[in-house]
């Protein structure tokens, strides 16, 4: 068993950890750092809920380790709205379509957003829609979450339309 | 959950058994853990197939043996005769690699369906291809296009045709102390028909059964096929009856349901919670003769 240094940035705050090496990334965001936006549903890769960004891409923190993010730089959803509370563009976006009921499944989806509407060339609905295959969410019936990828991908996020 | 964030940092969520953290910078070094850990290493790539495992507990190795830092293992090149997937490149970057996508389409399409775009961004072709699903996409297309596997060990570099490759499931002709580093595709001509096709609950899902492979046709006739099948059987399963069926005939002679009846037979396809070895047969033959309707343009018997 052993334990490991890593230096890396969580939301923008340079870090540095000691992990045990079987430690899961969401765990230690989770319970460690303190994100704990990341949810956890599942713990194999199925769900999405625990999807965050790692240098520059959405995947899941319930399937990677802590020490595998040395170096690296990880956010979360606490990491998206700015500090004044100004939410992000893929937040926004889901508010105003109405793509939240419960919630759960909410951080993982907003995470998959923004790392592909960050990346202007792949901003598009397609991929969009294409990777919510990886998100499972029981509550919304995912028309209000197709509805902000639209928007996001049209670009007519805080439009108006919406409350 | 049942846990909460205690005052000690000992009390945070641990599902895997503990084992040791190496991250070699070399093939080398990689392969001197393997030797020396006489089977108890486990080698991590993208970790998303190893990852529940782990915490499952069905995998409990004592190291943990993480290549991600190994360079020559990325990336796609060519090589004399064809290209060479480096066994550490991401998913998500085969899928935008010029390379792939000029030479080699059947790939591609076959890469598309691998998990989904989350676990792609991590998820390796070389993880995949060492791990041996017997329903997933990579080990099958390996088979189907007839690549090479390319192992190193501190005994030396060998090649094992992917043919030979899959023992059972999960079982490969992999050593404990080796180590898969890249996955060589054989040229296939520029145009060659994509043979694709998978039945899943839902995109991205484990396939329920699929086939995959490629085509090239010369003046109306066959020139060259491979084909596979995967989720038909404790292994990806090479269709040697369909395609000696096919090699050399012209398409106007090929009837896709008898085609389809020797594809299946070459299977052998099981019982499991999702769905019968029956049902396999039923719609392995149905997507078999669609697709390969629709690849060389046949018209539907009347
Ligand atoms: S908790 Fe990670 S995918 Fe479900
Ligand atoms: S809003 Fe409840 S699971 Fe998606």
């Amino acid at each position: 068993m052993s334990e490991h240094a890593i230096a890396w940035t969580v939301n923008a705050h340079p870090r540095r950890d000691r992990v045990e090496a079987r430690t899961s990334l969401a765990d230690h965001l989770r319970l460690e750092v303190g994100c704990t936006g990341v949810h956890l549903g599942c713990e194999h890769g199925v769900c999405g809920a625990c999807t965050v960004i790692v240098d520059g891409r959405a995947v899941r923190s319930c399937l990677m380790l802590a020490v595998q993010a040395d170096g690296a730089c990880v956010t979360t959803v606490e990491g998206l709205a700015a500090p004044d509370g100004t939410l992000h563009t893929v937040q926004q976006a889901m508010r105003e379509a109405h793509g939240v009921q419960c919630g759960f499944c909410t951080p993982g989806v907003l995470m998959t957003f923004a790392a592909l509407s960050s990346d202007a060339a792949k901003a598009d609905e397609q991929a969009m829609i294409a990777a919510m295959s990886g998100h499972i969410c029981r509550c919304t019936g995912y028309q209000g979450i197709r509805r902000a990828a639209k928007a996001l991908a049209d670009k007519a996020v805080g439009s108006g339309q919406g409350t | 959950m049942s846990w909460r964030a205690g005052p000690s940092r000992r009390s945070i969520a641990l599902k895997p058994a503990p084992f040791d953290y190496v991250r070699p910078a070399s093939v080398r070094e990689a392969c001197g853990i393997l030797a020396e850990a006489g089977g108890g290493a486990t080698v991590i790539a993208g970790g998303q197939t190893l990852m529940p495992l782990l915490n499952l507990r069905m995998s409990q190795p004592f190291i943990l043996v993480d290549i991600a830092g190994i360079e020559d293992i990325q990336g796609v090149s060519a090589v004399p005769g064809g290209l060479r997937v480096g066994a550490m490149t991401r998913q998500a970057d085969g899928l935008t690699d010029a390379l792939l996508a000029a030479r080699l389409p059947a790939m591609v399409m076959a890469l598309e369906h691998v998990g989904h775009h989350q676990t792609r961004n991590r998820g390796t072709v070389g993880g995949s291809i060492a791990l041996g699903e017997p329903a997933a996409e990579m080990p099958a297309t390996a088979v189907a296009l007839g690549a090479t596997m390319e192992i190193a060990s501190l005994r030396g570099i060998r090649q094992v045709a992917a043919a030979d490759f899959y023992l059972g499931p999960y079982m490969t002709a992999l050593e404990p102390d080796e180590l898969l580093t890249g996955v060589i595709y054989p040229h296939w001509p520029e145009g060659h028909l994509i043979l694709f096709r998978e039945v899943a609950r839902r995109p991205g899902d484990f396939a329920l059964l699929g086939m995959t492979g490629a085509a090239v046709l010369e003046n109306g006739a066959v020139a060259r096929i491979g084909l596979a099948w995967f989720g038909m059987g404790p292994t990806p399963i090479r269709m040697v009856q369909a395609e000696n069926a096919l090699l050399g005939q012209a398409l106007t002679d090929i009837d896709p349901d008898v085609v389809a009846r020797l594809a299946v037979a070459d299977a052998a396809p099981f019982n499991d919670h999702h769905v019968s070895a029956e049902y396999r047969r039923t719609v392995g033959h149905r997507i078999f003769r669609r697709t390969l309707r629709e690849a060389f343009g046949l018209k539907e018997a009347a």
